[in-house]
């Protein structure tokens, strides 16, 4: 019975063997301190690994003001890699924090950022663009994309919340579904009528960071920070929705109201990702699964720990996506799926193994 | 369900690549290259599908290839090619129709009545199913040299009867590619480019048909480098790219993309880069640049006065700070 219940979800908090208060917070402070030191570690390596190789004392010697780098090694850190590291960070957090609050909101281990046709929009509405040749048009493909994620979500919510379909998170889920499938109809329909466009598409889908800039960087962090701070205010609601809908109205949660919140909050998290970075699987399924599991703790924590080893997690796999074959360069998309569904394998397994 | 979409798309990506760029050498046998006067029906010709026999002179062609439209066009054959494909776009008198070559749909071919089908690529079993409707089809795969380039052009001269032309315009050619080699001389010795393929940095290497026409004016590719550039295809680091400097910047997406030379000046850190400074930066027509057909000559030349501008500059200044 315990076995089954982690299984079907692994966030539920009400564990029958709850550890005290006191060990509960000697925890959080624990895993908080790891969370930022590994995040620490991953902007280090972020910033000293890459195609081209430049002395760390170097580095460090320009961030303090001197230093012997050559102008255009500080413009290899300062214009591309700084802000692919900054821009790295801020994705891995968004879909992770999106994903986390998925996963509690929906009461549902397999949500992630890009269930409720959040994806599949920002797939069409950035097809739609390369298709029109107006891709170039300043801000067009990201407005475009964050306007398609979004249009998804708001279809995936207008389907769930009629009478009919009784407002539940089965039926909201089970309208993310036909909306995704029908605007990956769409959007395959017509990349098809437009060949020509297909590989400017793909780049688009598979994710991208190599064309970072500090451009991406401020057009994406108002959004995710916006997002950020409303998923870590509702944390407490995380784990109150994470009980279940009755549950959660006995203890005084405007369920239907408190959950659209959540969606919207963590639509814009993942709106601003894809519009920056293209689409980026994996990230936001397994690494609030990967904390929860490592961590044991509850949704109040895993808000906050997924956001910083998301970012952590990102940031170290475009390390490896820009360095395996440098000088040139993996799609993203890739790493993350080869690095994290066998890492996620070996967290669930270790965790069920000790347990 | 996203994910796998993704990995799907990647690989779609990467054959899409491997066909609209195709460095795979195709052997063009030289069957064709002695021109005839007289054609002479029934022919077989020995191409890269196997023995192609022609009953009669082909007049009802459909073309699926771009590169083999130009070509048609190019030696005299134009008149008989009553359908092209939709990315036929050149010469501006090719009867471009809604023919998909990516996905081929053989009722609406038949429906044309072809007696010759030309294609580059065999895909969704295009060759299979032609077959079974007994409609002669020809395949010309994208080359890996010139030397493929005129084998193919004089394979399709014989095959349409325009052999004379087809030598003639295969000579006039190989005179204009020299032409250009010998105004860059040895101004292209040593000197460097970055070939870009789309605004992700996807780049060709020297074993690319591109790359080894461009080898022609003695340049080097900065591709090369690149581990993954088994592929002939691969992605640069956009830090690789700025810290190898190259002297010539090279634009294969103008169309595709919207990149230009001002749009590459702004991209970060590319600013101080010799081709950006010096008016390296070539924009090229995607549509010439992604084709094996008679057209390479002009994007050689243009190539080439950029090579003699970018050398002249360099003397420049030179000569200014001495």
């Amino acid at each position: 019975m315990k076995h089954a219940s982690r299984l079907e979800g692994t966030h539920l908090v009400a564990g029958p063997a709850r550890p005290s208060a006191a060990r509960a917070r000697r925890r959080a402070v624990r895993w908080t301190v790891i969370a930022f030191a590994t995040l620490f570690v991953a902007v280090v390596i972020g910033l000293f690994a890459g195609a081209v190789r430049i002395s760390p004392v170097g580095i460090i010697g320009w961030m303090f003001g001197g230093g012997s780098l050559t102008d255009q090694q500080k413009a290899i850190v300062a214009e591309l890699r700084l802000p692919r590291v900054a821009l790295a960070g801020l994705v891995g957090a968004a879909l992770s924090v999106s994903g986390c609050a998925y996963q509690a909101a929906f009461r549902n281990p397999l949500a992630d950022p890009y269930l409720l046709g959040s994806a599949a929009g920002a797939g069409l509405g950035a097809t739609i663009v390369i298709v029109l040749g107006v891709a170039d048009v300043p801000l067009a493909l990201p407005a475009a994309a964050f306007l398609g994620a979004l249009g998804g979500v708001g279809l995936a919510y207008a389907m769930a919340s009629t009478r009919a379909a009784g407002r539940t998170s089965t039926s909201l889920l089970l309208g993310g579904v036909a909306v995704a499938s029908f605007l990956t109809a769409l959007q395959t329909y017509v990349q098809q009528r437009n060949t020509d466009d297909l590989r400017a598409v793909y780049a688009f889908i598979l994710g991208r960071l190599g064309t970072s800039s500090w451009h991406e960087v401020w057009l994406a962090l108002p959004w995710v920070a916006l997002a950020c701070a409303v998923l870590l205010a509702s944390r407490r609601l995380l784990e109150v929705l994470s009980l279940g809908d009755l549950e959660a109205a006995s203890l005084g949660a405007h369920v239907t109201r408190d959950r659209a919140v959540v969606v919207i909050a963590a639509s814009l998290a993942t709106a601003a990702a894809v519009a920056v970075a293209g689409l980026i699987g994996f990230v936001g399924l397994i690494v609030p699964h990967a904390v929860r599991m490592a961590t044991g703790a509850s949704n109040r924590l895993v808000v906050g720990l997924s956001i910083l080893f998301g970012a952590a997690f990102l940031i170290l796999c475009d390390v490896l996506a820009r360095t395996v074959v440098a000088p040139g360069e993996l799609p993203i998309g890739v790493i993350t799926a080869l690095i994290g569904a066998p890492f996620f394998a070996l967290v669930l397994r270790r965790s069920g193994g000790a347990r | 369900m996203q994910r796998f979409r993704s990995l799907g798309g990647l690989l779609l990506l990467v054959s899409l690549l491997a066909v609209a760029c195709a460095a795979s050498s195709p052997s063009v046998p030289a069957g064709g290259s002695t021109p005839t006067t007289t054609a002479a029906y029934p022919m077989t010709i020995d191409a890269a599908n196997g023995n192609v026999t022609l009953d009669a002179m082909p007049t009802r062609i459909v073309s699926m290839s771009p590169t083999a439209t130009e070509m048609l066009f190019a030696i005299g054959a134009g008149d008989q090619v009553i359908a092209a494909d939709s990315y036929s776009n050149y010469p501006s008198d090719a009867p471009t129709t809604k023919l998909s070559a990516y996905e081929p749909n053989v009722e609406a071919i038949a429906n044309d009545e072809p007696d010759l089908v030309v294609y580059a690529t065999d895909t969704g079993d295009l060759q299979s199913s032609l077959d079974k409707l007994k409609i002669p089809a020809l395949s010309e795969p994208a080359a890996a040299t010139l030397d493929d380039v005129y084998a193919q052009m004089e394979q399709l001269g014989l095959a349409t009867g325009h052999a004379d032309e087809a030598a003639a315009q295969v000579s006039a050619l190989k005179q204009k590619i020299q032409s250009v080699i010998d105004q860059v001389g040895d101004a292209g010795k040593g000197m460097t480019y970055y070939y870009e393929l789309d605004d992700t940095y996807y780049s060709a290497t020297s074993d690319t048909f591109i790359g080894a026409v461009l080898s022609e004016l003695g340049l080097k590719n900065i591709a090369d480098q690149a581990k993954g550039a088994s592929s002939g295809y691969p992605q640069q680091s956009a830090e690789y790219i700025v810290q190898a400097n190259p002297d010539l910047i090279l634009l294969a997406d103008t169309k595709c993309c919207g990149q230009d030379a001002e749009k590459v000046a702004k991209r970060p850190g590319w600013s101080d880069l010799n081709a950006v400074k010096d008016g390296g930066v070539v924009e090229l027509d995607d549509d010439v640049a992604s084709r094996w057909g008679p057209r390479i000559a002009d994007l050689l030349q243009q190539v080439g006065d950029a090579v003699t501008a970018a050398q002249a500059s360099a003397h420049a200044s030179v000569a200014g700070s001495g």
